[in-house]
């Protein structure tokens, strides 16, 4: 490394000298004042040297700010999609570094190789069809390797999810995430409504439809399992909100009126990630990406990824939307409210307590 | 319509001394195409500095968290808080107005609207544009949507800041943010004048390219800027009204109770009655307008420089042809892009699917031309004017920035990068900068002819250099801070875990974009310096072939004293073998450059009595 910084060195400062050499003999040009007759574009090769210059110590300060940078860039992505694309990314990325280089490095050069001299005539060129064809049909081809592997890629990513998908449905309001689960008792999401929405039914959920008795709500973490498919059910409240997922390298709008979707298998617990990383403090983010207020860059929700058996064991530990807010019984029809009753373990007291007050008086 | 009348015109040197004007009619509401393009520059200018301005009060916010922002309360008031904090609506309104101001106003109108204006009659060999009148009321529809944006800066609520973009339903409902209140219809009518400026300049650009092209100016004769003016007008023509309906159902939407863009909304308490509309739907046809205004912002810097860089290395284009099919490739591929901008909406992955082809589709036409500017360079003889260098640099920027937007336009790699830095990264360096760059090559390379002064030489240079290293000190780390998954538009990066590094590379982009906007005060001392003292400028200073030179120093209405000079050859004839001097002016017929002319030219030596005999309908010949 020392080594490094050495050439590196070496090469500034013969750069520098170089640059000054320069300077001085155009100032002394000018000053001379015969500079007009000799040279009509005083400055010119100052300029051209510049370009040289900029051109190394361009790629030196990009080479060296990739590599500072780079220490910091999100790990491996710890979604199997995520790792498709990462290496996509890469290996674009890698190709066209390829072509920024030979083409700044082109125009660089040529502008410091072909500078105006005293007497030199520009070389009239006006086309070449063959070289023409080459330029068009060459990148057309990296194109379409590109497009190729891309919209096989994306295809996988926005296919229907498995049967077996975990479904999880996340709602954006201003300013932040709530989370909604099946329930442990059928799994299954129930129906929402926005006009049912208030304080307490954040989410709208419609209460006569059986499939949200045991559903729970979580409006600061996101528990998923790992391993297995994970269906994100995405909506919006008020305005236009952005699930992302940086680490699982997920991201799909929030849109009020049209609910959207993503799935993906997550396959590094927190725990892992937390070993891989060195830090205890690890913990995966949702935020969101798509501007919605002055809340927006507060917007975030914890996710936390587990083995299956945990992320069953914490299911089942939490309490259903019923069981937090009971009063909302009252919503359930009547021919449904035995089994929304059922599935509070705690209920039949503060029922007796109503019927009691009722009764009093 | 008769060749006779030429013949009668002896007093032709008295177009010179036309009567003068009052000043209202000269500078104020001018008709004349240069003055109106001078109108389109200083307010472009006027706009530039409010908009960058804003771009480094929100930079040091991104980049110095919880930096202390008293020195600008007299300025910001009581959107910077007692204890010297800039408030995060007030923050949303700067990116927001930023974007506007910069895509629309600067980029838009003042590159698009000073150089189509400025260049197209004097190009073409036309006496002013098709309509002197719409032309007119093209720039003071732009001064009035000017003054109601300016307006809207200082009302209570704020402009409106939901990002360039306006999204509803965050623009479409007061309650969901501040600046959607007033700040947003003042926005929303600002731009349905902007368009309609638009308009009536884009209809004029094409008809006067159409219609008032000179003796012997053939399309194939027509310099590169003229092109590009041409396809710009007419993609602005094609999408503009698409941005005005979309905003008109937004106003629909905001004012009168109706449901384009809203459904199934609970804000602030309550559930709205509006069903059935769909947000994704602006979405579309804001990105109708918003692809193909990307190109309408880069295409004449790219004319621009295509005309700067053969006049400064000495030699033909390269690709002459190819530079306009690219062009016109660009500008078709550019109507059926625009959903590459929602990837990661919810629109149907199909229609990514056939998006993200289209997309990469026009990287094609791009690279052409990069490397044809490239091979323009090769083996020339080159002056490093400032004209030239910002050119240089245009280059260099359009195609750094270029190749970032291949893996933007690729969807699965999108879903990461989208409203990332990257995204910013992307489209500042390869239509923000490069488009800038195109502007001023275009104002230090047409600065003689608008002002008949130089500006200065060492000045410019070294304004160039400051700039484009300046340029790439900013969006190079910015791409880095993108690929670390940082997202657009957040006050600061303190509140994830994931954003809580790089914080010394966001300390570094916000100083150097401090440095490049301290490096553009050259630029203004130069430009305004020189409009009054600069060195005088010699008829043709960059011994350029095109039309504009051969104009008197400071052209007069009319532009040309006597007859329209006719037009014999291409506007790229530079360092021809065998000719006297390394250039040959358009107006110079093949029958005086036999030494020089090809074996197909001399071919074009019998029609010269044919272009010599047109006349077309001038009004000044006529008068006399």
């Amino acid at each position: 490394m020392t080594f490094l910084v050495g050439i590196v060195l070496v090469v500034f400062l013969v750069l520098v000298i170089l640059v000054i050499s320069r300077v001085q003999s155009v100032v002394n040009l000018v000053k001379s004042k015969q500079a007009d007759a000799s040279n009509p574009h005083p400055g010119n090769n100052l300029n051209a040297n510049i370009f040289l210059v900029v051109l190394v110590l361009g790629f030196i300060g990009i080479l060296w700010s990739y590599l500072h940078a780079s220490n910091y860039f999100l790990p491996e992505a710890s979604s199997v999609h995520g790792r498709r694309t990462d290496d996509l990314f890469w290996f674009s990325m890698g190709l066209l570094t390829i072509a920024f280089v030979i083409v700044n490095f082109l125009i660089f050069f040529f502008s410091w190789r072909y500078r105006f001299k005293k007497g030199n005539v520009a070389t009239f060129y006006p086309d070449n069809h063959k070289l023409e064809m080459v330029w068009t049909i060459i990148p057309a081809i990296v194109m379409a390797t590109l497009v190729f592997t891309g919209w096989r890629a994306w295809a996988d990513i926005t296919s229907d999810a498995p049967q077996d998908a975990e479904v999880i449905e996340i709602v954006g309001k201003q300013f932040g995430w709530i989370a909604r689960y099946g329930g442990v008792h059928n799994n299954q999401l129930g129906d929402y409504n926005y006009k049912f929405i208030d304080a307490q039914n954040e989410l709208g959920m419609d209460l006569s439809d059986e499939n949200s008795f045991d559903d729970f709500t979580n409006p600061s973490v996101m528990h998923i399992p790992a391993n297995k498919p994970v269906l994100l059910k995405i909506r919006a409240r008020d305005v236009l909100h952005s699930v992302f997922i940086p680490h699982m390298r997920v991201k799909m709008d929030a849109v009020p009126g049209m609910p959207t979707k993503f799935w993906f298998v997550a396959d590094k617990t927190t725990e892992e990630m937390r070993a891989e990383t060195g830090n205890p403090d690890f913990n995966y983010e949702i935020t969101c990406t798509e501007v919605c207020g002055s809340g927006h860059f507060g917007m975030k929700m914890q996710l936390v990824v587990e083995d299956e058996a945990t992320y069953r064991k914490w299911c089942a530990e939490q309490k259903t939307f019923l069981q937090t807010y009971p009063e909302y019984v009252d919503k359930v029809p009547a021919n449904l409210r035995a089994k929304a009753i059922r599935l509070i373990p705690d209920y039949q007291e503060e029922e007796q307590v109503a019927v009691a007050d009722t009764t009093s008086l | 319509m008769s060749a006779i009348h030429s013949e009668d015109v002896i007093h032709e040197s008295d177009h010179g001394h036309h009567e003068e004007l009052p000043f209202w009619r000269k500078y104020i509401f001018a008709e004349d195409h240069k003055m109106i393009a001078k109108q389109y520059l200083i307010t472009g200018i006027f706009w530039a500095v409010i908009g960058i301005s804003m771009s480094v009060i929100f930079r040091i916010q991104i980049g110095f968290p919880g930096a202390d922002f008293t020195w600008l309360k007299p300025v910001l008031g009581e959107w910077v808080d007692n204890t010297g904090k800039l408030n995060p609506e007030f923050f949303l309104a700067l990116v927001t107005m930023h974007g506007t101001i910069m895509v629309f106003f600067v980029l838009t109108a003042g590159l698009s609207g000073t150089f189509s204006n400025f260049l197209i009659p004097l190009q073409i060999g036309a006496r002013d544009m098709a309509s002197g009148f719409m032309n007119m009321l093209s720039y003071w529809f732009f001064l009035l949507a000017s003054v109601i944006m300016f307006v809207s800066l200082f009302i209570q609520t704020g402009p409106a800041s939901g990002g360039w973009v306006i999204y509803p339903p965050l623009s479409a409902l007061p309650q969901a943010a501040p600046g959607s209140g007033d700040g947003m219809t003042l926005w929303l009518i600002s731009i349905a004048f902007f368009i309609v400026s638009q308009l009536l300049g884009g209809i004029n650009y094409i008809t006067t390219i159409i219609n008032l092209r000179t003796r012997g100016m053939s399309f194939t004769r027509l310099p590169l800027t003229i092109w590009s003016f041409l396809f710009t007008a007419i993609l602005g023509l094609i999408s503009f009204p698409v941005l005005l309906s979309a905003a008109l159902l937004l106003i629909m939407d905001r004012s009168f109770g109706t449901s384009f863009y809203l459904s199934e909304i609970y804000i602030n308490g309550e559930a709205l009655p509006n069903v059935g509309g769909s947000p994704i739907l602006f979405q579309h046809l804001f990105w109708f307008l918003g692809h193909p205004e990307v190109y309408i912002v880069i295409m004449p810097a790219l004319g621009i420089t295509s005309e700067i860089i053969a006049t400064n290395s000495r030699k033909p284009i390269f690709g002459y042809r190819a530079m306009i099919v690219s062009m016109l490739g660009i500008a078709v591929l550019a109507f059926i892009v625009w959903a590459h901008h929602m990837f990661v909406t919810g629109m149907n992955p199909f229609l990514g699917s056939v998006f993200m082809f289209l997309t990469l589709i026009i990287a094609v036409p791009s690279a052409v031309k990069g490397f044809n500017y490239i091979t323009t360079l090769w083996r020339g003889n080159i002056v490093f004017t400032p004209g030239m260098l910002f050119a240089i640099g245009m280059v260099s920027l359009f195609v750094t920035g270029g190749l970032t937007g291949i893996i933007l336009g690729n969807s699965a790699l999108d879903i990461q990068l989208h409203d990332t830095y990257f995204v910013v990264a992307h489209f500042h360096v390869v239509m923000g900068a490069a488009a800038a760059f195109g502007l001023f090559s275009g104002v230090y390379h047409w600065f003689p002819k608008m002002y008949g002064r130089m500006m200065n030489n060492s000045l410019g240079q070294l304004h160039f250099w400051l700039t484009f290293i300046g340029v790439y000190l900013i969006f190079i780390p910015m791409h880095y801070v993108g690929i670390a998954g940082f997202p657009r538009r957040y006050y600061q990066f303190t509140s994830n875990d994931f954003t809580n590094v790089l914080s010394d590379m966001n300390a570094f982009i916000t100083v150097a974009a401090i440095f490049t906007f301290t490096a553009q005060f050259i630029f203004l001392f130069n430009f305004f310096y020189s409009i009054f003292k600069g060195k005088k400028a010699s008829q043709n200073p960059w011994r350029s072939n095109a039309l504009e030179w051969t104009t008197p120093l400071v052209p007069g209405h009319g532009n040309w004293e006597g007859k329209i000079p006719a037009v014999y050859r291409w506007p790229y004839d530079y360092s021809k073998p065998g000719a006297k001097e390394d250039f040959i002016p358009q107006t110079v017929p093949y029958s005086e450059t036999p030494e020089s002319n090809l074996p197909h030219e001399n071919e074009e030596i019998k029609l010269e009595k044919v272009i010599e005999a047109q006349n077309f309908n001038d009004q000044f010949d006529q008068h006399h």
